[in-house]
């Protein structure tokens, strides 16, 4: 069983409906308890960093998160979600993350359009078990900020929007990916499945 | 580098598709879900849902449409029409919409972008405006209501202060244009694509392949979006990517 966490933010259904599509069982939930007992989490988000923080930590979440990423189960950041791994984030003003993965999100600068919104092409900048069996392709980025990880062997794809974007980062149990996956066609129900694959084969391992 | 997007539009009155369809090879042409679904498999690159129900149950059927669409759909949507509150945002958010659109109720009170942006986020405040050009003024107009009501607002400066006050996407309908089918108003959409920082969406007179073509080299639009010409099938969303592709376009 997953866990989508839920804290009030975010499009908790397409992603609860993608999995369910795969076959897998899942259910969103707030209660510590149910996401302890889970095979994986999953953090899904839209809205500001800050108020995401503050949302996960008036429900006792982000210690929740950050005692079970300690224990090896496998979590999963989309998009705000994925940011909210990391150490902090200039978002209007300066938020302190979940820090489970060194880096900084920071906001687009340059002659681009912001938000950087539509299909874009998802580099594998080397081979991962997350790709097996997976061909490069667009996915579906909708985002103003982007994370600067301070282990470049984090990111393990990226994007181009007039530079490298992180797209998908992974560090043991720790993924995140930028884009949405719930909503990329069928690259992004792949990629999704393979980390479901690989998380349960985690769980297995750890017992 | 990001591909320009083909969005298909769907018009819903109380749960149903209402205008412009003649699909022989769907169960059932109006059912929304079932036509999104359609437009996923042809490739489009996300959709709107233009709520045109003039009652309150139509309304909260609409809820039961974003539902059912963010089950079956692995693409993005966006949904818009008669949105007057924060609460109508949450509700279509919650049931799965990826983007609201706004329109009228940004007119009558702009400060609903900043509540929305605020709490939702600008990725999916999306501000529709329906511009028409006035030639004694020499200059597009703003009208609302569906396009019945003429404002004294320009639609150039509408959209910069929509972005300033954190719409994230704006949707830009030509009324000169709509239904006409002889191609997109060019100068409208670049005239707004220039003076916004955010993805622009032209809306109104697709008729054709070249059309996409014309407005996403000669304007900065990010996206292009088309109702009938795709539901009566005189072109299908395959035919304008392949037609893009091969003119040097990227498209997903």
């Amino acid at each position: 069983m997953f866990a989508i966490i839920d804290y009030g933010m975010g499009n908790l259904h397409s992603v609860s409906k993608a999995l369910e599509r795969m076959g897998e069982s899942c259910i969103i939930t707030s209660d510590p308890q149910v996401l302890r007992e889970a095979d994986g989490l999953i953090l899904p988000g839209v809205g500001a960093f800050g108020d995401a923080m503050y949302e996960l930590a008036v429900r006792g979440l982000d210690s929740v998160i950050k005692q079970e990423a300690i224990t090896g189960k496998p979590i999963l950041g989309i998009c705000l979600g994925m940011q909210l791994l990391f150490t902090g984030s200039d978002e209007n003003g300066y938020y302190e993350g979940l820090n489970l993965l060194p880096g900084h999100v920071v906001r687009f600068s340059g002659d681009l359009l912001v938000p950087h919104m539509g299909w874009n092409w998802l580099s594998f900048k080397h081979p991962h078990p997350l790709f097996r069996g997976i061909s490069e392709g667009y996915v579906y980025f909708v985002h103003s900020y982007h994370v600067q990880a301070t282990n470049p062997e984090d990111v393990i794809a990226t994007t181009d929007y007039e530079h490298p974007v992180t797209a998908i980062v992974n560090r043991n149990n720790i993924y995140g990916m930028q884009f949405h996956p719930e909503k990329s066609g069928e690259l992004g129900l792949q990629l999704l499945h393979q980390f479901i694959r690989l998380a349960k084969k985690t769980g297995v391992e750890a017992r | 580098m990001i591909t320009k997007r083909i969005i298909p539009c769907l018009d819903v009155k109380d749960g149903r598709v209402v205008k412009g369809v003649s699909f022989v090879n769907l169960r059932d042409a109006g059912d929304p879900v079932e036509l999104a679904a359609y437009y996923d498999r042809e490739r489009a690159d996300e959709l709107v849902f233009l709520d045109i129900s003039a009652s309150h149950e139509g309304r909260k059927t609409m809820i039961e449409v974003v539902k059912q669409a963010a089950a079956e759909l692995s693409i993005p949507f966006t949904v818009g029409g008669g949105i007057g509150t924060v609460e109508d945002m949450f509700q279509l958010l919650r049931a799965g919409a990826d983007k609201v659109s706004i329109n009228t109720a940004a007119i009558l009170d702009p400060g609903l972008i900043e509540e929305g942006a605020r709490r939702f986020g600008s990725q999916c405040m999306v501000v529709a405006i329906d511009a028409k050009y006035d030639p004694a003024l020499q200059d597009w107009v703003v009208y609302t209501h569906g396009g019945r009501n003429r404002t004294e607002r320009k639609a150039i400066e509408w959209a910069k202060e929509a972005v300033e006050r954190g719409a994230g996407e704006i949707l830009l309908t030509s009324m000169d244009c709509d239904g006409h089918k002889d191609g997109y108003d060019l100068a409208l959409t670049q005239a707004v694509a220039d003076t916004v920082q955010v993805p622009v969406i032209a809306s109104g007179g697709a008729g054709n392949e070249q059309h996409f073509y014309e407005v996403f080299t000669k304007t900065k639009a990010a996206a292009a979006l088309a109702a009938s010409i795709f539901h009566f099938q005189e072109v299908s969303v395959g035919s304008v990517k392949s037609y893009l592709q091969e003119r040097g376009v990227e498209v997903r």
